[in-house]
């Protein structure tokens, strides 16, 4: 099969089953013990074998950390987090280091299979040539980057795809450049947390002028037991260049609570633009809202050059809460920032998400589409804040949040900032709120759909402006998942 | 055959009766009118018929071909061939008219334990359908009914219809909102679909639409029952005469 399909056709595996991922796999798991100090920041950044300056700005931004307090304006509730009952590293134990597929412990390949995380890089290049578009997988088992595949192609172009351990190893200067420059340690708490114990993540480097030839892709998972995950991803595109970088989550059914606080770093400079898209599908509790993931996320994009772009597509099925705005900083003239998101909520999930578009730059740009859809006991909320600071002049902003409620027993709520301090200002906002009605049911159930194919044809409608902005690949099985989120909603 | 006995039929939510004991039946291959005034029951007729929620059969029972339908869910009913003609499309905002039409025919097909139809086949199929009911393809493009003319509504409906293949096709108010040249296209596609395996229920308020669509049978429903049926003549009468006479006898 070509390889292209057999991605897609993984991909599609590991999406439109809905929890068959609750399972675990049996490694044996390298941990650092419960509860976090200096010495577990220690511990962490040894194993990595970490240069010094990067010990030194852990422990900056863990004594940042220990005088902050938790953030606690968002529409969400949940029981206290202990943060020293937690593990904050944790690895597989043979994956120090493997050199290639053969090296690597054939458990994790068996469970890769099982979600359909493409790994068979030989076969993949020795497939038939194929002007499709490829996916390279970056896959993270728990904390630790195992294998990163079309590395070799990539370097090709002169594209720099690994783990953020590894960047740290090959390419120490770039990321001590960049690295906390678009979110600082102290930024908030979660993030200041995570410069802390942050584990693995990806680091994508796009040199001047370059075109990523194909779409970066990373599968994030979470598996050991109260281990918290602190991803860090960082994407620097160089003058001129573009790179398109998808992000998809599934994780392991469990009973307690599993926090995450990952970041997410972009830079782009003069001419260059990143698009990053999100399909995240964490285990969401079960249906009296027992367990599920706590999804603290700050992902930023800086448009540091003229005339660059930075677009975030999110599409949110997953977690019992979700915390998290990806924002841009239009600090170069003419530099746009878009984002659009879909944020599905059913059972007892709680979702407070949106963006901030900071205007500094002049003749910026940005556009904002947020489709809200809550159905069950859930509670889902849209927070923005536009605004434009004194020198950008000519700043525009477009933003549409709407709304769509399934059921009586759920939630939608906006609150939108907007702060303009230059009078050329150019905001517009636009609000909807509505409900799906029998009636629209009633007619494609008269057509022959069960009702759950009728919601799930009503709902895709409803996010179609959105889908369109997310790559092809992932766009049939991202509608499937949006109609199994919403599974029992109705009826 | 279409045999509906003593319908009784009241609003769910409220004590309000509606329907009072109708009968009637529909033989394959004919076509029978419904007439009646306003708040005769005719539009709750072709709901409960299609299964929509809100209302509560309290006695009698709806066979088609034989078979209870009156606990069955709509899109069941669907599959066993129930088409519903509405008198006010919905508007499904974001959904092209080409994707609703493909998920509801291989919804129906899959139900009715056929193949789906791939891609090409469904666009070779749906491109028949529409040249022959005269609808611009482009207009299939658009999401279901947003910005529709009434015209554009109903050439839809009947477009739905010619797709999903149904035996049994209820048809409310279809005239409501169409001016002569749109009638006549309608009723050019309904007439195309008759056939000795198709029974046909179409509701009306006026005569005018019996023109195109001559029926078989008419039905007078007033009051919550059929008052009298007679030939396509009947229609006719009742242009001329008004309802009166029924609602008077009911009162």
């Amino acid at each position: 099969m070509p390889a292209v399909q057999e991605t897609v056709a993984q991909v599609k595996k590991i999406d439109v089953d809905q929890y068959k991922y609750g399972f675990e796999t049996d490694i044996e798991m390298v941990k650092a013990p419960k509860g976090l100090n200096e010495d577990i920041v220690r511990f962490i950044s040894e194993k990595k074998a970490e240069p010094a300056w990067m010990l030194e700005w852990r422990l900056d931004a863990y004594r940042r950390w220990r005088a902050m307090t938790e953030p606690t304006w968002a529409k969400i509730s949940y029981p206290k987090i202990d943060f020293e009952d937690l593990y904050y590293y944790a690895a597989p134990k043979n994956s120090e280091g493997p050199k290639s597929l053969a090296d690597v412990d054939p458990e994790l390949l068996k469970m890769y299979e099982r979600l359909g995380v493409p790994l068979q890089e030989q076969e993949i290049l020795a497939g038939v040539k194929s002007d499709k578009p490829r996916v390279a997988v970056d896959a993270v088992f728990d904390s630790v980057s195992v294998v990163t595949t079309f590395k070799d192609e990539l370097a090709k172009a002169g594209v720099i795809f690994c783990s953020i351990s590894e960047a740290l190893r090959e390419h120490g200067d770039l990321v001590r450049k960049y690295l906390g420059s678009v979110v600082p340690q102290s930024d908030n708490y979660y993030a200041a947390l995570n410069s802390a114990v942050f584990s693995d993540g990806s680091f994508v480097y796009v040199p001047e002028g370059v075109r990523c030839p194909m779409e970066l892709s990373t599968y994030f998972r979470i598996n050991e037991r109260e281990t918290g995950q602190f991803e860090r991803t960082l994407i620097i595109a160089e003058k001129g260049s573009y790179v398109s970088y998808l992000e998809g989550c599934t994780a392991p059914m469990r009973d307690e609570n599993q926090l995450h606080a990952a970041v997410v770093e972009l830079i782009a400079l003069d001419d260059a633009e990143i698009k990053y898209s999100t399909v995240q599908n964490w285990y969401p509790g079960d249906k009296n809202g027992k367990g599920g993931i706590y999804n603290f996320v700050t992902k930023r994009g800086d448009c540091r050059g003229r005339n660059s772009k930075i677009s975030w597509t999110q599409v949110e099925t997953g977690s019992a809460i979700t915390w998290k705005y990806p924002s841009c900083i239009l600090r170069g003239d003419n530099s746009r920032g878009e984002f659009y998101s879909i944020a599905v909520s059913n059972g007892y999930q709680q979702v407070d998400s949106g963006t901030k578009m900071i205007h500094l730059g002049k003749n910026t740009s940005s556009r904002i589409i947020s489709k809200g859809i809550a159905a069950g006991y859930s509670q889902n909320t849209y927070r923005g804040l536009v605004s434009a600071h004194r020198k950008a002049t000519g700043a525009r902003n477009f933003t549409a949040c709407d709304s769509l409620l399934i059921g009586d027993k759920c939630g939608a709520h906006t609150v939108p900032y907007i702060e303009a301090k230059n009078s050329s200002a150019h905001f517009e906002h636009e609000a909807t709120t509505s409900k799906i009605s029998d009636d629209m049911l009633f007619y494609c159930q008269q057509r022959g759909l069960s009702e759950e194919e009728a919601v799930a044809l009503v709902v895709n409608g409803f996010v179609r402006d959105v889908l369109q902005q997310l790559p092809m690949e992932f766009l049939a099985e991202t509608q499937k998942l949006i109609g199994i989120s919403l599974e029992g909603s109705v009826g | 055959m279409l045999e509906i006995k003593n319908l009784h039929v009241k609003l769910a939510d409220e004590d309000k009766v509606i329907l009072k004991g109708l009968t009637l039946t529909v033989p394959k291959g004919e076509v029978h009118a419904i007439m009646g005034p306003n708040g005769s029951g005719k539009s709750t007729l072709a709901y409960v018929l299609a299964g929509r929620e809100g209302y509560e059969v309290t006695d009698g029972d709806i066979l088609w071909n034989g078979e209870s339908i009156i606990e069955m869910e709509p899109d069941e009913r669907a599959a066993k061939g129930v088409f519903l003609a509405f008198q006010y499309p919905m508007e499904i905002p974001g959904v092209a008219g080409l994707t609703f039409l493909r998920t509801a025919t291989n919804a129906v097909r899959k139900k009715r334990e056929l193949t789906e139809m791939t891609t090409p086949e469904f666009m070779k199929f749906v491109k028949e359908k529409a040249a022959k009911l005269n609808i611009d393809f482009e207009m299939l493009k658009r999401p279901v009914n947003v910005g529709f003319s009434g015209g554009e509504k109903k050439r839809s409906e009947i477009l739905q219809m010619a797709m999903l293949e149904p035996t049994l096709c209820v048809l409310d108010e279809t005239d409501s909102g169409l001016d002569i040249d749109a009638l006549k296209v309608v009723s050019d596609g309904v007439n195309a679909l008759r056939g000795p395996d198709r029974a046909m229920l179409v509701i009306t308020h006026y005569q005018r639409l019996l023109n195109h669509i001559v029926p078989d049978k008419v039905h007078v429903l007033a009051d919550g029952r059929i008052q009298k049926t007679g030939g396509k003549e009947l229609a006719l009468e009742l242009e001329k005469s008004g309802y009166a006479e029924f609602t008077g006898k009911a009162a």
